[in-house]
């Protein structure tokens, strides 16, 4: 039997902050099928985020991470690649979209040179095909004006459409896999909505899998087919969506989806 | 009917211009009433003007025109020295638990401070007062003695809460008080908010971006969009049956924790329409009402207490739809 898309075994990754070390993930197993959609769901501190960056091997500023056990992708064994490596895998193999684009765009750039940037370096193209290409995606995640817009800088985009240059720039070199970190979780509603769409149809259209990490159920919902519930470092409960919903097994799971507040309910009040 | 403990009368807000922008309308033609005991949701997106309401009432930023009238007093004319009298019965609930502390004050030190600015009591309660604020919060009044950084979130929040709570205030902003916080934290902290307010009766303005939460809580909704409300009434009336295009665009775009309704919101979701700014007040409104002519404010009444405005509706939609 051939491998899975992507199988982690035992992964475990610890901080070294001030010469301590603090154990965040403690041994996650799970694996993904190629082009499927897998939610990782938690509060804050549950390790989700970490997994997405030990996925990536992407260590917070000013932090070092060590990592154990195996990440295979596409029966790579992810953790005996040197850093080298690992810089070709990113954005080309797996790529990332995290909360805050600003974080992750480059103020002093145009957004069309740093897409330019990726698809030069990634796939070799000469700079009027790079920039044929950027103005395409750009127009692909909705931007308008496309060409005129790639000469801009990030500033110069609302929140949502600085979320959209940034998924432009994830799915630049078609990605087999894309994490989205809290994507939409800085927007606004109608916002949200918008991006949510857009991310589905990508990945209708593109194939890719998708790795959505969310605190908020609602925004799991409807993205994904697969859904992981994070505590503290391990995954208490995995399942398909509709069970994790319907009929939650996990105390915490339970704990977690009656908390969360619904439109059509109203309780609470005095 | 007795009056209501507070009254916003076309509350105003313009920014002035600066470095060559123009002059910003923030907020226009905010009116509506808060009766003692009760919670007004005040929701909306960002730019919405939904902060710089709940800063103008507090008269934390000075209103260009209108008035908010707290106990049946002006706030909006009244002197410095007058408004210091008046702070004591409003209180401000900040939106991030982390940065509204001081890191180097103990949490003892935390809560007296209102009540040596305000002196609603003698010195020598201040200790007992200390005490039966974190007991009213759900904290043990032994933490008195230790630092904010000691606290979780949902911690810290219910000291923010308690300072708010210190002077006895009759009405209180809470701006986003429990968005950063996680989900059963953020369930606890609105189900004392609700006991709290009942104890205390408390009025409460709440604002906040998250619809499902503002339900749990308020009495009222206010809808805002482009710095003026469009949509006021009960919970039910807005939720349930709502008539402002915009809101129910926002309605439509908050995702839902049930699989197959968010799958089909998400396949659904259209982009959201235009919502008009311009305004011409000599034609007739989307309700037929020509208010140049008839010098009215361009707000409805769909229904007792549930009022629309007639501004922000996109080319071709009528109320009846």
């Amino acid at each position: 039997m051939s491998d899975p898309f992507l199988k982690v075994r035992g992964l475990t990754a610890a901080f070294t902050t001030r010469g301590r070390d603090v154990q965040v993930l403690n041994g996650l197993d799970f694996d993904m099928a190629a082009g499927e959609a897998i939610g990782i769901v938690g509060e804050s501190g549950s390790g989700k985020s970490v997994t997405a960056r030990a996925l990536m091997q992407l260590a917070p500023e000013g932090s070092s991470i060590r990592l154990g056990g195996s990440v295979t992708f596409q029966g790579q064994d992810l953790l005996q690649y040197s850093e080298r490596q690992m810089q070709t895998l990113r954005g080309s193999q797996i790529a990332m979209v995290f909360q805050d684009p600003m974080t992750s765009l480059n103020p002093t750039m145009t957004v069309g040179a740093q897409i330019d940037d990726m698809l030069r370096r990634h796939k070799g193209l000469s700079a009027r095909p790079a920039r044929d290409r950027t103005v395409e995606l750009l127009e692909r995640v909705g931007i308008h004006n496309a060409r005129r817009r790639a000469d801009d800088h990030p500033h110069q985009f609302s929140g949502g459409m600085r979320q959209r240059v940034m998924i432009a720039m994830a799915i630049s070199c078609d990605p087999a896999l894309l994490i989205a970190d809290e994507p939409t979780t800085a927007l606004d509603v109608t916002v949200q909505a918008q991006i949510l769409r857009l991310l589905l149809q990508l990945r209708e259209d593109l194939g890719m899998a998708l790795m959505l990490i969310t605190h908020d159920f609602g925004v799991i919902a409807g993205m994904v087919e697969r859904v992981m519930v994070m505590y503290r470092g391990d995954i208490v409960e995995t399942g398909p969506v509709e069970r994790i919903f319907d009929a939650p097994e996990h105390l915490y799971t339970r704990a977690l989806l009656a908390a969360v507040p619904r439109l059509d309910a109203p309780e609470a009040k005095p | 009917m007795s009056a209501p403990l507070l009254r916003v009368r076309d509350l105003a807000v313009t920014f002035p211009p600066r470095r060559g922008n123009p002059a910003v309308r923030a907020v226009e033609g905010v009116s509506f009433d808060l009766a003692a005991g009760q919670t007004l949701g005040l929701v909306g997106e960002s730019g919405s003007g939904k902060t710089t309401t709940g800063r103008a009432i507090l008269q934390l930023q000075k209103a260009s025109a209108g008035s908010v009238e707290l106990l049946g007093r002006n706030l909006t004319t009244m002197s410095g020295a007058q408004l210091r009298g008046m702070r004591r019965h409003m209180q401000f609930v900040l939106q991030n638990p982390h940065s509204s502390l001081n890191p180097r004050m103990r949490i003892s030190s935390i809560l007296t401070e209102p009540l040596l600015v305000h002196r609603p009591i003698p010195r020598d309660q201040f200790a007992a007062k200390v005490d039966s604020l974190l007991e009213m919060v759900g904290l043990d009044p032994e933490v008195r003695n230790r630092f904010p950084h000691e606290f979780s979130g949902g911690q810290r929040q219910r000291i923010v809460i308690a300072r708010a709570l210190a002077v006895d205030p009759d009405f209180v902003v809470c701006d986003e008080a429990v968005s950063a916080l996680d989900v059963r934290t953020q369930a606890q902290i609105v189900t004392l908010l609700a006991d709290l307010q009942t104890r205390l009766n408390l009025s409460s303005l709440f604002i906040a971006h998250d619809l499902a939460l503002v339900r749990r809580l308020a009495h009222r909704v206010a809808v805002m969009y482009g710095g003026r409300i469009v949509e006021l009434g009960t919970a039910a009336q807005v939720y349930e049956n709502t008539v402002h295009p915009y809101t129910r665009t926002l309605l439509d775009a908050v995702p839902v924790p049930d699989v197959q309704a968010q799958r089909k919101r998400l396949r659904n979701a259209a982009p959201p329409p235009v919502f008009p700014r311009e305004y011409d007040p000599r034609h007739p409104c989307v309700f037929g009402e020509v208010h140049a002519e008839s010098g009215t404010p361009e707000w409805h009444e769909i229904a007792p207490g549930h009022n629309v405005s007639c501004r922000f509706w996109p080319a071709g939609m009528t109320p009846g739809q």
